[in-house]
């Protein structure tokens, strides 16, 4: 590990600066300006290249001078945060160094940052801001169902709101818990000062907001009808907000495949002295599974969208059955992407839950070799199944045994997990914090969600489920009643020591009690609204199906509500009541809770050396985690200089 | 940071956060076109649309599109149409475009009409061609669907800009369904008629407004 | 860190064991006959036709095997937070287990021959009891069920955003309306003429995709006269939401009667069609205006 980076870093600047000479410079302002300028530009060189391209003509929409557009918006964007400043310089000459990361104050929140710490709380902050714009799609979207008839939008913008709910959550969501959490805490979970590459990971983040806004301007372009799949050929013939969707979904796909590269060589090459891989926290063992599926699946999603863009722009055709292309090819490619997507959802999920049990119930991770072993095979198995989307596609009939048995097979290492959770909650001395409770809410989801899946993957039940409610109510179950869950669990287990705060202990639990039976309450229903035969990304339904859906939607109201005392708690623990949390608030023998808060800018004083695992409670005679030197506190002691 | 500010900070965030989603739903329902009430006539109502090959005028100059009259005579563009229940409607097309041809050809038949049959220049027909067909307009929860004959070619005076006026190269197409119960029914065009677009089914043949409305039986 | 001293002098976990595994026990006994015998006979997608009942009876052995696993995981955890819950500011720790040992290997073995067990029994109905199960099969079925009367073929045209089928049999008529017979193997061959469509007959308990230029056949073999909702199943645009249809099972009678109707109504439109074809290539080039 090189640190040749720290030892050469410029003193401060004599005088403070004022405060609009501040505002000038490489950040977020200028990343506006550029990010819009460059959008103008691209548009403008691709309505000139396309002069005479007869693809592009009379159909009032330039996909090529859309796509330009975009490019050149991202390309100023990361141009204004200052991401070829580095790579210039060294052409230039100028000596190596790690300098954005010493920034101190609020700025450096709003712009390029190298410090793992700051791209973990600018990640939480956007996520959080797009997983609401989402869900205020998914309140528009029931507050249309509440009438078996189109009512409150027309079916364009229904089947907008649909494919933006899920497209936006699908990319938010990728990195929900990778984002925030496993930049804040892998680094300092395995004794390492920074990640491996730290301006690829402020990449990976500053990513993530224009991919954002540029899937929603296509709410401008005329909305895009395919949902989140994207299917081609629909895709090949939608209107311009298709374009939109096919950018941003690729860019979350970049910095997926960024942030799971990084991940991996942060784990692999950056573990301090003592850390094995037996003494790894269950937490890490996560984030290396999902790094492993992004890396490996994410970069299929980026091609797969790129063909449909050559289809769209540059009139070739890969999905179009009379042209010598196939539609077959679109969900072979989408779905072997799609599939390990869905456990880059779950996975992190497993980490933080069995990483947050055993704080809660004093006790040693039950089997940590079997949850190991669980979060490998979901990750192999995860390749090998994703023709179950395809099961009355006609497609391959004669393999439908065979994916029917990998399908079902991934649920024996989702038991283990099971199995570890029941474990370790086992005798234990449990304490019902607030993660502590969306842990054990987790379980309770993801068996439900686990058990229908059961149903999908059998061929003669999925004839029926397929492509319906019940399908829409699984995935949520595991998705958001997992994942969602997790990602709480780990709001309220970290942020304390993420902002040095504590959230309101009252209002917490508010939010999780309602939330957590208002999703049951959204949910369920689903199912049975599923299999008595009301389609997915429909508007229109059966009347009597009315009363599921009205009970539902009311629900799903609710549900949004619980959301909001989340934001209130947020706020109002974090920017008013501001009461200090203690160092290590949960009294956790983690590795990230003996170090102060504020967590130092370089973590360690010096490499730690791990002296045993993270999870040795009622152990007689454990040493502590690590040696620590001069800033090992454990409770709230003062941090060094 | 004092107090004040703080509450300020969190308010001012609150009011950008409230105006940007009232941006985003004003965006959303900018996108409907407002609806139009047929002219009433004996035995119910007369409805008078006709389709356009190139709207003329922005957003989307390039596409076809449907456009209606309403009892004063002037031309809207909306898609969306309100007709009476339990009534006869008598629907008139003058038909502005080329033909493109019917993607299946089944739909070159005229069904849901009261007899079956529609007016094309005055001659009643109970099918067209199927690569005459220049538009359709269907109805399909009402069983409703009637091919339009496209203008020939080479026809002098061809319509660009919306909206056509009688002078220009048209066929008129005339035809009378009777209306059930109230609701909102939606309808459609069946050729593949969006010029450009992969299989010709892209741009106005997906938007409201363009080649899809709604038939509001009220 | 607090002592673990109280922890290493706590009693065995057996008494607990045994308690769990007997609530459990007796709650799954309640249970899966309740699910099979009260809840089964109700469960969707009913006995409309064989293969609405043969999806059924998966769905009921679904559920009744999967109840006993709800019950157990959610009993352990309700057991789990009744007995085991700390209260009060104390802070103290359970007893080290690592875990592993004999439940652990008794839990993979369990999970997964009951795993397997799936998989088999899922193929056997697949393939053999229930002859498809109602799904798109492609274009060359594995497997086909034989009725005393030959299979009627009917082709579905998906199309943005209408249903219309096709009898090969009748002169190729085309309808908008799907009409079959009771008591005969009818062979469903679902195609598309522009993007993917999904054919899903509710009751019937078919679906199968509508792919341009593939054939996707889905045998359905319904049991008694009767109307059924026909919706689309794969997001296909605008309309997705509004291409349903209602389609009938006749008697064979009504349905000889019903279809000499079709033929004439349809002349019109007959004599244009294209000849019959298990697949039509839409023109994809875009056209000029």
């Amino acid at each position: 590990m090189s640190d040749v980076a720290f030892e050469q870093h410029a003193p401060g600047p004599a005088a403070a600066p004022s405060w609009w000479r501040r505002l000038i410079g490489f950040n977020l302002l200028a990343a506006f300006a550029l990010g819009i300028g460059g959008w103008f530009l691209g548009h403008w060189i691709g309505t000139r290249i396309t002069i005479g391209m007869e693809s592009q003509l009379g159909t009032d929409q330039n996909d090529v001078a859309t796509f330009m557009g975009f490019l050149f918006a991202v390309l100023g964007w990361l141009i204004g945060l200052g991401f070829l400043n580095y790579p210039l310089g060294r052409m230039l000459g100028r000596p190596a160094s790690l300098r954005e990361k010493e920034d101190e104050g609020p700025g450096r929140y709003f712009r390029l940052c190298t410090d793992h710490k700051v791209v973990g709380m600018q990640y939480f902050v956007t996520i959080l801001l797009f997983f609401l714009i989402a869900g205020l799609n998914a309140m528009f979207i029931r507050a249309e169902l509440l009438t078996p008839k189109e009512k409150l939008w027309n079916a364009n913008q229904y089947l907008s709101l649909v494919g933006l709910h899920g497209t936006m959550m699908l990319m938010m969501m990728s990195a929900a818990i990778l984002g925030p959490f496993a930049n804040y805490f892998v680094p300092i979970m395995i004794g390492a000062r920074r990640m491996a590459f730290p301006r690829l990971e402020s990449l990976s983040f500053w990513l993530v907001p224009p991919a954002g806004l540029i899937l929603l301007s296509a709410v401008a372009l005329g909305g895009f009808p395919t949902g989140w799949t994207g299917y081609a050929p629909l895709a090949n013939t939608a209107r311009a907000g298709m374009d939109a969707y096919l950018f941003a979904f690729a860019l979350i796909g970049l910095s997926m495949t960024i942030v799971g590269a990084n991940m991996l060589a942060t784990v692999v090459t950056m573990r301090a002295p003592g850390m094995n891989w037996g003494r790894l926290p269950i937490f890490v063992w996560g984030v290396i599974c999902t790094s492993v599926l992004m890396v490996l699946a994410a970069p299929v999603l980026f091609a797969t969208l790129s063909m449909v863009a050559l289809d769209r722009t540059a009139d070739t055709s890969f999905f179009l059955a009379s042209a010598g292309g196939s539609p077959f090819l679109y969900t072979n490619l989408f779905w072997f992407f799609g599939h390990p997507e869905v456990y880059i959802l779950a996975l992190p999920g497993f980490g933080v839950v069995l990483e947050i049990l055993p704080v809660f119930s004093r006790k040693p991770l039950w089997g940590y070799r079997l949850a190991v072993a669980g979060m490998l095979g979901v990750t192999l198995l995860s390749f090998m199944v994703w023709q179950h989307h395809l099961f009355v596609s006609g497609m391959n009939a004669d393999l439908r045994p065979f994916y029917m048995l990998t399908t079902e097979l991934i649920s024996v290492p989702t038991g283990f997990i099971f199995l570890n959770g029941l474990g370790t909650l086992w005798r234990g001395r449990i304490r019902f914090t607030v993660p502590m409770l969306f842990a054990m809410a987790f379980f309770s989801n993801f068996l439900i969600g686990g058990l229908s899946g059961v149903f999908l993957s059998d061929v003669p039940s999925d004839v029926s489920t397929h492509g319906s409610y019940f399908v829409m109510a699984h995935f949520h179950y595991t998705i958001m009643g997992g994942l969602v869950f997790a990602l709480f669990a780990a709001t309220y287990y970290w942020l304390p020591k993420m902002t040095g705060l504590r959230f309101n202990e009252t209002l917490a639990k508010i939010h999780f009690w309602g939330m957590f039976v208002f999703f049951n309450f959204t949910f369920a229903p689903l199912f049975v609204a599923g299999m008595l035969g009301m389609p997915r990304r429909v508007s229109v339904y059966s009347s009597s199906l009315q009363g599921i859906n009205d009970f539902v939607s009311v629900s799903a109201f609710l549900l949004g509500l619980s959301m909001l005392v989340f934001l209130v708690n947020l706020v109002y623990s974090m920017v008013f009541a501001r009461v200090p949390a203690a160092a290590n608030p949960w009294h956790s023998r983690g590795l990230e809770f003996q170090l102060p808060t504020p967590v130092p800018v370089r973590n360690f004083e010096r490499t730690p050396v791990i002296e045993s695992g993270p999870y040795e409670y009622g152990v007689p005679d454990a040493p502590p985690v690590a040696a620590l030197g001069r800033t090992a506190v454990v409770a709230g002691g003062e941090s060094s200089p | 940071m004092s107090r004040g500010a703080r509450v300020l900070a969190v308010a001012g965030a609150t009011a950008v956060a409230v105006v940007l989603v009232a941006i985003y739903v004003a965006d959303f329902l900018a996108a409907n076109p407002t609806p139009l009430r047929a002219a009433p006539a004996p035995g119910g109502a007369q409805l008078t649309l006709q389709t356009v090959a190139s709207y003329g005028h922005q957003p989307h100059p390039d596409w076809v599109s449907y456009l209606a009259r309403d009892g004063s005579g002037r031309w809207h563009h909306t898609t969306v149409f309100k007709v009476p229940a339990h009534a006869l409607v008598r629907v008139t097309i003058y038909q502005y475009d080329t033909a493109t041809g019917l993607r299946n050809p089944f739909w070159s038949q005229v069904r849901g009409t009261i007899g079956g049959t529609m007016t094309v220049d005055g001659r009643t027909m109970n099918a067209l061609p199927p690569e005459e067909a220049s538009h359709t307009f269907a109805v399909p929860e009402l069983g409703i669907s009637v091919p339009l004959k496209g203008v020939a070619e080479e026809a002098p005076n061809q319509c660009e800009v919306a909206p056509c006026t009688a002078a220009q190269a048209h066929t008129t197409v005339t035809f009378t369904f009777r209306t059930g119960n109230r609701g909102r029914f939606r309808w459609q065009c069946f050729v593949p008629c969006a010029a450009s677009f992969v299989f010709g089914n892209g741009g106005p043949m997906q938007s409201i407004g363009w080649m899809d409305g709604y038939v509001q039986v009220v | 860190m607090t002592s673990s001293a109280s922890a290493a002098a706590a009693p065995s976990g057996q008494p607990h064991v045994r308690r769990l595994i007997a609530i459990w026990l007796l709650l799954s006994v309640i249970a899966v006959p309740l699910v099979i015998f009260v809840l089964g006979p109700h469960m969707p997608p009913f006995t409309f036709s064989n293969e609405a009942r043969d999806q059924r009876n998966v769905n009921i052995l679904l559920a009744a095997l999967g109840t006993p696993v709800l019950i157990g995981i959610w009993v352990a955890l309700v057991y789990s937070i009744a007995s085991f819950r700390q209260r009060g500011p104390a802070l103290a720790d359970g007893p080290p287990i690592r875990g592993g040992g004999r439940l652990q290997t008794v839990w993979v073995v369990a999970t997964t021959v009951v795993v397997l067990f799936l998989a088999v029994l899922g193929t056997i109905t697949l393939l053999g009891t229930a002859k498809g199960a109602g799904g798109g099969q492609g274009p060359s079925p594995l497997a086909v069920p034989h009725g005393s009367q030959p299979t009627l073929p009917v082709q579905v045209i998906g199309q943005q955003w209408a249903w219309t089928f096709r009898y090969p049999t009748y002169g190729g008529v085309e309808t908008t309306q799907l009409a079959i017979p009771a008591g005969r193997v009818i062979a469903l061959h679902v195609t598309s003429l522009d993007v993917n469509h999904s054919f899903w007959a509710i009751r019937l308990a078919v679906k199968a995709d509508a792919i341009p230029g593939s054939d996707n056949v889905a045998f359905v073999r319904p049991r008694r006269p009767g109307s059924f909702k026909i919706r689309c199943a794969e997001l296909c645009g605008l309309w997705h939401g509004h291409m349903f249809t209602t389609g009938e099972v006749l008697t064979p009678a009504a349905f000889a009667t019903w279809i000499r109707r079709e033929v004439v109504a349809n002349a019109a439109a007959t004599k244009v069609l294209p000849p019959y074809a298990t697949h039509y290539f839409p023109e994809p080039l875009r056209r000029a205006g």
